[in-house]
């Protein structure tokens, strides 16, 4: 059935796609630097989300505006030039708006142009779809993206800390694992998720 | 004397304590991908490294001569990539004619070092360290992709001998890699009372 409805609309197996089949992180395995790096607390994680949603979205339209122009061998340069005009306004957006969020991401704002997501999409579907399917399909792998950052910053945040948003939600009690909040609490926390995902994948259903 | 010494904890620090791949989560995703077998972590660290030593300079000396002076620090990022990008074609081309072999052992290795978040991380992390000297510049980035080597070699050889462990089904692949990183992060957590 399902394959029935792909067939019929491009656009909610675009959603689809985006959000569950092709999960960019824990299917494909791309752009984990910042699922590792901004991991920490969720309200980071909240901001890389919504600064790569925006970047995602904006760079799709272009491509998808300019793809009967684009040549094979200038193709990824484009692609990384556009994508590096959209970071630079959200970093500037960042800085001016949420100065304090801006220090605590520091250069992995900068690094989204290096994000294989949005060059992924970039390559996939923006550079041979209309714009409109592009913009869904943006948002769909935006959202994706920023539901794997929040689901391990969730995790994070409440065992390194006892806090989610910085308010308590563990009893005071709770001995705050500090290491959850290091880089080995980000690598494991990634591994056992993504262990689990697989777990589900392979469990009979 | 004061020069040496400082050169020396930089590099000291980028190698071990500020790890690139441990510390800074950058350049996972070779990480995970390549670091398979030893000799090929060795040449995708080789590569890394020249490309990070070229474009860390090269980046430094726009930023510093260029962008500074005429306050066009907006185009930074701009700037960045488009240098990272010019330096492993430069790379690739020269490698090509001059070193066929080594050339074709890199094969896909050498464009996808241009998306290597490691390159550019260090070019961004060198402003942010506020790096004033060009030839701080060069020993950091020099450091930064020796760095970058020891993390994805230890990696590779643990994964070779991991292919002969039976891993819990759910966490073979990816997981267990990560797993694995995180461990070694704890590891390389203990050289930070060094300096």
């Amino acid at each position: 059935m399902a394959a029935t409805l792909e067939r019929q609309n491009p656009y909610s197996e675009a959603v689809v796609t985006g959000l569950w089949r092709e999960i960019p992180v824990f299917r494909m395995l791309l752009g984990t630097c910042p699922i590792l790096a901004v991991t920490a607390a969720v309200k980071p994680a909240l901001t890389m989300g919504l600064c790569v949603i925006f970047v995602l979205v904006c760079s799709n339209i272009m491509v998808s505006l300019m793809r009967k122009g684009l040549r094979p061998h200038v193709r990824i340069l484009l692609f990384t030039l556009t994508i590096a005009t959209f970071v630079t306004i959200a970093d500037l957006f960042l800085r001016a708006y949420q100065p304090r969020m801006s220090e605590v991401l520091g250069p992995y704002v900068p690094l989204i142009i290096v994000n294989c997501v949005i060059i992924w999409r970039a390559e996939a579907r923006a550079s041979n779809s209309g714009v409109l399917l592009s913009i869904v399909d943006g948002l769909a792998m935006g959202l994706g993206f920023t539901i794997a950052l929040c689901v391990l910053a969730t995790i994070r945040e409440i065992l390194g800390t006892g806090k989610l948003f910085e308010i308590q939600i563990l009893p005071t009690a709770f001995p705050a694992w500090a290491a959850m909040g290091m880089p080995v609490g980000a690598f494991l926390t990634f591994g056992f998720v993504l262990g689990f995902i697989n777990y589900l994948k392979k469990k009979p259903a | 004397m004061d020069l040496v010494y400082t050169l020396l904890t930089g590099f000291v620090s980028v190698v071990l304590i500020n790890n690139l791949v441990f510390t800074k989560f950058l350049g996972i995703c070779p990480y995970i991908g390549v670091s398979g077998r030893i000799d090929m972590a060795f040449g995708m660290g080789l590569a890394v490294t020249f490309v990070m030593t070229l474009s860390g300079t090269l980046t430094w000396m726009i930023d510093h001569w260029l962008l500074m002076p005429l306050g066009l620090e907006v185009a930074r990022y701009v700037a960045f990539i488009m240098v990272i990008a010019a330096a492993v074609q430069l790379v690739e081309m020269y490698l090509k004619k001059f070193f066929p072999s080594l050339y074709e052992s890199f094969g896909i290795f050498l464009p996808l070092i241009t998306t290597n978040c490691a390159i550019l991380g260090l070019c961004l992390f060198l402003v942010v360290w506020g790096t004033s000297t060009l030839i701080e510049a060069v020993v950091l980035s020099f450091g930064g992709g020796i760095g970058f080597t020891i993390a994805i070699c230890i990696m590779a050889g643990i994964r070779e001998n991991m292919q002969m462990v039976d891993v819990p089904k759910a966490l073979q692949g990816a997981p267990i890699t990560l797993i694995t990183a995180g461990l070694l992060a704890l590891a390389f957590m203990g050289f930070a009372g060094m300096i």
